[in-house]
């Protein structure tokens, strides 16, 4: 049961992401387009907003629910790997149309085909960790 | 049933993006931070990648809250689909279904997807069947060389004024626009 509540959260950011069209291919050609305010909308939103709900709990020290202090980690400082990672990421993002989230999302509103972008992502974070020695971080 | 009724139409992004901020800040109160890329790693190790590479070595098991998580949105997407779904047509921009006919699209945002690339069906074209599985294998490469994703960097690395979270969107922005404009039409249109 204690999972019960993760359950729930998915089916939420589920359903907006659905009903927001978030995990369309258009809606993703269309923000890298620059061709409506849909899709930064919806990200400059939640980053505003989410910023103030992260600078509140760190101002009143706000408890989670088994009334430990809320910790925030923060990022490892380096440069390249965000920029070059970040790259490869955006290059994905804009095939696919489709983030790591709405690959889920997108199997449950029936695009199944989802599962085999889910195996290849998978196929890509393997390949990430066997190269990662190589790699400028 | 007006409730409903409105529930059914699509989503304004002011609606939306607070929405994802509300996701955000109740996982943070249950003790963990939004962030979904992870579960890739996860699952890797889960199906036995610790034994030829260290970096899937590591206790997954409490990485199954997040699991469960994508589950919800894999169900949430079922739930949006099958009940609370008016139309499937997609309300982008006129300018977009114009340039997306001249790339050879049928019917631009008349459903969520260009059902010509994402079907199983797609596989027997080529240059679909990269789309499908370069486009997968580039976001998990990128996705974990990067450290996080559109939720883990975008949403929770800017809204905690992260900079490398900063960093790691204008990589996604210059990934994003270099397909978007100069390999996508090229691939669509040979």
């Amino acid at each position: 049961m204690k999972f019960m509540k993760f359950l729930m959260t998915g089916i939420l950011f589920g359903i907006v992401l659905s009903k927001s069209e978030v995990i369309s291919w258009y809606r993703i050609y269309e923000m890298f387009n620059f061709q409506s305010f849909h899709m930064f909308g919806i990200i400059g939103s939640a980053v505003v907003l989410g910023a103030i709900i992260t600078q509140s709990i760190k101002k009143f020290d706000l408890k989670s629910i088994v009334g430990e202090s809320i910790q925030f980690n923060p990022k490892v400082k380096s440069f390249w790997r965000y920029l070059l990672g970040g790259t490869f990421f955006g290059l994905g993002w804009a095939m696919t149309g489709a983030c790591p989230g709405p690959m889920f999302v997108l199997v449950g509103h029936g695009a199944s085909v989802f599962l085999l972008v889910i195996t290849s992502a998978m196929f890509g974070t393997f390949l990430y960790g066997v190269l990662r020695k190589y790699l400028p971080h | 049933m007006e409730l409903v009724e409105w529930i059914r139409q699509p989503w304004e992004w002011y609606v939306a993006g607070p929405m994802i901020s509300v996701v955000m800040f109740l996982l943070l109160y249950f003790g963990k931070e939004f962030g979904v890329s992870g579960n890739l790693r996860t699952m890797c190790s889960i199906v036995g990648a610790g034994k030829v590479n260290e970096f899937f070595r590591f206790d997954w098991k409490g990485q199954v809250w997040n699991l469960v998580f994508v589950l919800g949105g894999l169900i949430g997407g079922y739930i949006a689909k099958t009940y609370l779904t008016a139309s499937e047509a997609v309300g982008i921009s006129e300018a977009t279904i114009e340039q997306l006919k001249l790339l050879g699209i049928e019917n631009p945002g008349a459903t969520y997807l260009p059902a010509s690339i994402f079907s199983w069906e797609s596989l027997a074209t080529p240059k679909y069947a990269l789309m499908l599985v370069v486009g997968g294998a580039l976001v998990g490469f990128g996705t974990r060389y990067a450290g996080g994703c559109t939720s883990g960097h975008a949403i929770s690395g800017l809204s905690n004024l992260q900079w490398p979270s900063m960093v790691a969107v204008v990589g996604f922005f210059i990934g994003g626009l270099l397909m978007t404009h100069f390999i996508l039409p090229y691939l669509l249109t040979v």
